[in-house]
């Protein structure tokens, strides 16, 4: 009994180290897991506080982008509110087909990163706002990511910038479907993988959401076609898509909840199940 | 005693609302983010208490994670700095550091540049291949750790040069 107790006093830095070690590798190992998992976030009160402050102080410095930005978004829903006159020009994609399907959160980025391999955004709303995760988030320009965590006043958001961030895509000419991922290489460029050969890809093509996404509406701007290769390995197409979002100066942003989420998943465990 | 406890505490708040405030805005070239918050490990008094430096390197690393949502690489590469601080003392200073009267924060000799050298890589790649997680970005890890040491290291000289006045107050 004596040596365990002197075996422990002499050792007790080490078994100190070993334990803070093992507390921390987990949280990173958990971290890494899959979907999800985070367990320390900014996503809290005294992060997400405090962070807020240092957001409002420096949201100053971009008021003139985010007042063009604004004005920007203005002018295009009123040239879709200007040119829906006419029933039987209406464009059938512009505008979700059920009204009230979708409802929106209006929310702002106290957070953002951008130079890692996974990079998460904070918000300034969580779940007393109505914030749940897997909700999308889009800005006026298209996709920014969606919601991984939430606490009560804040929420983390996955980042199309992600290497965990998988969405469904679709060229828009053509609705040739793929899967947007990213790379890790740079901030400006994601990446649509699996689009089949037989599809027609020509550079400059605008990507938008797919309609099997349950987290996004349809038809969401995500980006342009900058390059196009084959993949050795499956055979099928890799595009660059240059991102509509300048991810890396992000300010207000829209969180987006389908209501009909629950339906369609259950619906289609049911099937699956079968 | 007093005063360096309160130093030592001040130095912690300090240097986390630093790298809090202005350091994780700083992205060079898109990628490069300095670290100095590492300096708190670095300064800690060579004979203060083992502990409580391995406790409050764990809880900066910590804290450091929740503000960069990184989910714990941070916390890892602070307490194996900690931890591993004596060993590079000795092979930085010589065996019998403890004897001598080591301050970091003094004029820069080669004994003090490769001190902090070793530190700041240790760190740094421990910190990037727990981020990256995976075999395939292994050299991306080795990349990212020469250039952020780099520039850590940069700026941790220059603050240690900055803050020296202020201490023979």
């Amino acid at each position: 009994m004596q040596q365990i107790v002197n075996f422990l006093f002499k050792n007790s830095i080490t078994l100190l180290f070993l334990l803070l070690l093992g507390i921390s590798l987990t949280f990173t190992i958990q971290s890494h897991a899959y979907h999800r998992s985070q367990a320390v976030s900014s996503a809290n009160a005294v992060t997400g506080y405090t962070s807020e402050q240092i957001n409002n102080v420096e949201a100053y410095f971009g008021l003139r982008e985010q007042n063009e930005q604004l004005a920007a978004e203005n002018a295009q829903l009123k040239r879709l509110l200007y040119n829906t006159q006419d029933s039987t020009n209406r464009p059938p994609v512009t505008l979700p087909t059920e009204l009230g399907t979708y409802k929106v959160i209006q929310s702002k980025v106290i957070i953002n990163s951008y130079s890692k391999q996974d990079n998460y955004l904070t918000i300034s709303s969580g779940a007393k706002d109505g914030i749940k995760p897997d909700m999308g988030v889009v800005s006026s320009q298209g996709v920014i990511g969606y919601i991984e965590n939430t606490s009560a006043g804040y929420a983390t958001v996955i980042s199309v910038l992600n290497s965990k961030f998988r969405l469904g895509a679709k060229i828009k000419k053509n609705n040739h479907f793929g899967t947007l991922t990213w790379n890790g290489k740079n901030t400006g460029f994601a990446q649509l993988v699996d689009v089949p050969r037989l599809a027609t890809v020509i550079k400059g093509d605008t990507i938008v959401t797919g309609a099997e996404s349950t987290i996004f509406p349809e038809n969401i701007p995500i980006g342009t076609i900058e390059k196009v290769y084959i993949d050795k390995k499956t055979n099928y197409y890799t595009l660059d898509i240059r991102l509509f979002n300048d991810m890396t100066s992000l300010g207000y942003i829209y969180v987006i909840e389908n209501k009909d989420k629950k339906e369609i998943e259950q619906l289609q465990q049911a099937t699956t199940n079968e | 005693m007093n005063s360096t406890v309160l130093i030592n505490i001040l130095r912690f708040l300090a240097l986390l609302a630093v790298q809090v405030v202005v350091c994780n805005k700083i992205s060079l070239f898109g990628f490069l983010v300095p670290y100095p918050y590492i300096l708190y490990i670095l300064l800690y008094p060579v004979n203060g208490n083992k502990a409580v430096l391995l406790i409050s390197a764990f809880f900066l690393g910590l804290f450091i994670d929740m503000y960069l949502n990184t989910g714990g690489p941070h916390s890892v590469a602070c307490v194996v700095l900690a931890y591993m601080r004596p060993t590079f003392f000795k092979f930085s200073f010589g065996v019998s550091y403890e004897y001598q009267t080591i301050k970091i924060n003094d004029r820069l000799s080669p004994e003090r540049l490769s001190f902090i050298f070793i530190c700041v890589v240790l760190h740094h790649l421990i910190l990037f291949l727990l981020e990256m997680f995976r075999f395939s970005l292994i050299l991306d890890a080795l990349l990212h750790t020469l250039y952020t040491t780099i520039f850590t290291l940069i700026i941790c000289v220059i603050t240690i040069y900055l803050i020296k006045p202020a201490k023979q107050l």
